[in-house]
């Protein structure tokens, strides 16, 4: 009914290399950008900014950077919080050197900066594979914390050992600080999120991917047709790292306003966007977006529902949401391996019959 | 002899003995990674999840007691009975029993032939739904064991060393008791998987699925049979830390230290993950001793893992671990 591909001929390359190449995707694909970009921020307030967009948008980014680490290129990192802690406290401390320059560039810069740890920690990944690594990675996630807590020059010698973000401003707006509203918080996000994602969807679909992928099914293999893991690992981890940097520059100075490393950036939040993918979905975009969502939007909904409508204490809601999280985690392993992102690709071959399947 | 090199040598000791129980809990794992294969991350949430069910069954709590009073809007809290300690030990027991039984049915069953990497994940999501359970089933306050171990210094030891050294060190008697429970543990868990049926049959699926299966072993059970028994390592476990400083949620944050004494000694063998725990445990006290005070202090969260990782990098599978062998 909607995936009428009859009709619909390619005749050059570039129609046959598309993103989105049937038709009615890509007007879907246009309708959710025209609703992001042009209804949401003149709807949007303070509470839906702050409980779901922002969230959402930022941990989309992570949900990225470690879908291309270990859903493209097959290495499980559990160093996530450490590294989005990498991004918090560079774009920090390039914010208060360098007032004059944009939020924008240090936001960049940040993750530049992650991308470089993100390959240091990386180097053992040539030696050592699969849970090992992953075990290494938690070397990264608590040496970092511990690293930004004790050493003062990170928090500029704070009395409280917190750092806060001071107010940029982009074209005049407010996007960190106090007075940042909630449309500035929102659009801000979103476009980093957009060109990121553009820019993965592209990596992925390129060289780089396919390379990764490659490593990722089987690295012995991928070795012996030609394909180098130095580099390409190595590139995993720092593209990954970017991503996850940016994520956690923008979760520090727009989302918090301001953090306290261990409580902001531990060993949960690693587990929690790693969640996300193996929800979302594996080596997938898409899945990186439905993981978050259903991430952020899945203790919200709780929170309403026990909280609110059956007046539950709170940390019963909190213990049964720790319960609901994990049984989904083991639910989504054994019955759909790769995620939401699965499910909606089931559905979209079910509505190309639909509404005659035969 | 001078002062320094005494508190350091009591520093050391001290770590041997944090590091039996860092032992306690990676013999657990190692002990499932052997079976079956799987890493199990939940190993530690065991620990906090069988101390939980110990003190409950101890102090008479109702289980569910919360969530019960939430739903139906009573007042629930106990039984108004307190168990002795064997009894509640022996009944938590019980518990792990059940539990294993349930995760091999709902869980293991499911997962079977999938990567190993998936099968880690999926005891992380288990980790989640225990650690869950336990704070509903028994409430997620702080609370004190007591099965009944000595605890305080060891006067002994203190006046032995104060007579020798004119200073006394200072050991703790739980930790004395831990290390004889854990070498118990370790001999019973040696004899048994060498001289009894069901050890033979474990070592056999350890070593080849298919053959296994081929002489008539039934896996199922073996898998039972083996998250019972880490079951039951994880409560001894559970009950040493939790006697220790607590039954609280940071005991399943022991788990995590325990991968690193796991990757020092290799994965699939038991004796690595003493001498794993016992390198840990007093590699961190002492550098925490040395090169502490110099770089701030606190340096136990990340010592293990960097120990670990630089080790990986040179040996991948550990001091006593099978080499990795891979084919394409």
């Amino acid at each position: 009914m909607f995936y009428r591909e009859a009709g619909d001929f390619k005749t050059s390359y570039a129609d046959d290399s598309q993103t989105f190449p049937i038709r009615f995707d890509r007007l879907r694909y246009y309708a959710v950008m025209a609703v992001a970009f042009g209804v949401i921020p003149f709807f949007i307030n303070d509470y839906w900014a702050n409980a779901v967009f922002v969230p959402f948008l930022i941990y989309a980014i992570a949900a990225l950077g470690l879908n291309i680490l270990t859903g493209y290129c097959g290495q499980v990192s559990l160093g996530t919080g450490g590294f989005m802690a990498v991004g918090a406290y560079a774009v920090y401390k390039l914010m208060t050197a360098f007032p004059d320059v944009s939020i924008l560039i240090h936001v960049l810069l940040a993750g530049g900066i992650t991308a470089m740890v993100g390959v240091l920690f990386g180097l053992p990944s040539l030696r050592i594979k699969g849970f090992y690594l992953a075990v290494a990675t938690l070397a990264a996630q608590f040496f970092l914390v511990w690293l930004f807590n004790k050493v003062p020059w990170f928090y500029n010698y704070s009395a409280s050992g917190q750092i806060s973000a001071p107010e940029r401003t982009i074209l005049g707006q407010a996007v960190t600080g106090a007075n940042t509203t909630a449309p500035a918080k929102y659009l801000f996000c979103l476009i980093i999120l957009v060109a990121l994602a553009w820019l993965a969807r592209n990596l992925t679909r390129g060289t780089v991917g396919r390379k990764w992928m490659a490593i990722r099914d089987m690295d012995i293999a991928a070795e012996i047709i030609g394909v180098n893991p130095l580099t390409t690992k190595l590139s995993a981890f720092a593209i990954s790292s970017f991503y996850i940097g940016v994520a956690g520059a923008l979760f520090f100075a727009v989302y918090l306003g301001a953090a306290e490393v261990g409580e902001a950036f531990g060993i949960q939040k690693s587990f929690l966007i790693l969640f996300m993918i193996i929800i979302g979905g594996l080596g997938s975009i898409f899945g990186s977006f439905a993981g978050a969502a259903f991430m952020v939007l899945m203790p919200v909904l709780l929170k309403n529902l026990l909280v609110g409508q059956l007046g539950w204490a709170t940390d019963l809601a909190a213990h049964l949401e720790l319960m609901i999280v994990g049984a989904l985690i083991v639910i989504f392993l054994i019955a759909e391996p790769h995620g939401m992102a699965q499910l909606w690709r089931l559905a979209k071959e079910k509505l190309r019959l639909w509404p005659f399947p035969h | 002899m001078p002062d320094q090199l005494l508190y350091a040598i009591e520093a050391g000791l001290n770590g041997l003995m944090a590091g039996v129980l860092y032992a306690l809990v990676a013999l657990g794992f190692v002990l499932i990674f052997k079976a079956s294969g799987i890493f199990n991350y939940a190993q530690g949430v065991l620990a906090l999840f069988a101390a939980l069910t110990l003190v409950g069954f101890q102090n008479g709590q109702i289980p569910f007691a919360h969530l019960i009073n939430a739903i139906f809007g009573t007042d629930l809290h106990t039984f108004g009975w307190q168990l002795p300690a064997i009894v509640a030990i022996v009944l938590a027991a019980g518990v792990m029993v059940i539990l294993s039984i349930i995760i091999e049915r709902y869980v293991l069953k499911h997962l079977v032939n999938q990567a190993p990497i998936i099968l880690f994940m999926a005891t992380i999501g288990l980790a989640y739904f225990l650690e869950g359970l336990g704070d509903i089933m028994w409430g997620a306050d702080i609370k004190k064991l007591d099965v009944g171990l000595p605890q305080g210094i060891n006067e002994t030891i203190d006046t032995v060393t104060y007579n020798a050294f004119g200073y006394g060190f200072f050991i703790d008697n739980l930790d004395i008791v831990a290390s004889v429970v854990a070498a118990l543990l370790v001999i019973s868990l040696t004899i048994f998987s060498q001289y009894s049926k069901q050890g033979r049959a474990l070592r056999a699926v350890a070593d080849d699925h298919q053959a296994a299966l081929s002489v008539g072993i039934s896996l199922r059970f073996i898998w039972v049979l083996v998250w019972s028994i880490a079951g039951f390592v994880a409560l001894v476990a559970g009950i040493m830390w939790g006697s220790k400083s607590g039954v609280q949620f940071s005991l399943s944050l022991i788990a995590l230290k325990a991968l690193p004494v796991l990757m020092l000694g290799g994965f699939t063998s038991i004796p690595g993950a003493i001498v794993g725990g016992l390198i840990i445990g007093m590699g961190e006290k002492l550098f925490e001793f040395f090169v502490g005070p110099m770089i701030g202090g606190a340096t136990e969260n990340w010592f293990a893992y960097v120990l670990a990782l630089l080790f990986l990098v040179f040996r991948p599978q550990g001091l006593f671990g099978e080499k990795i062998i891979e084919r394409v």
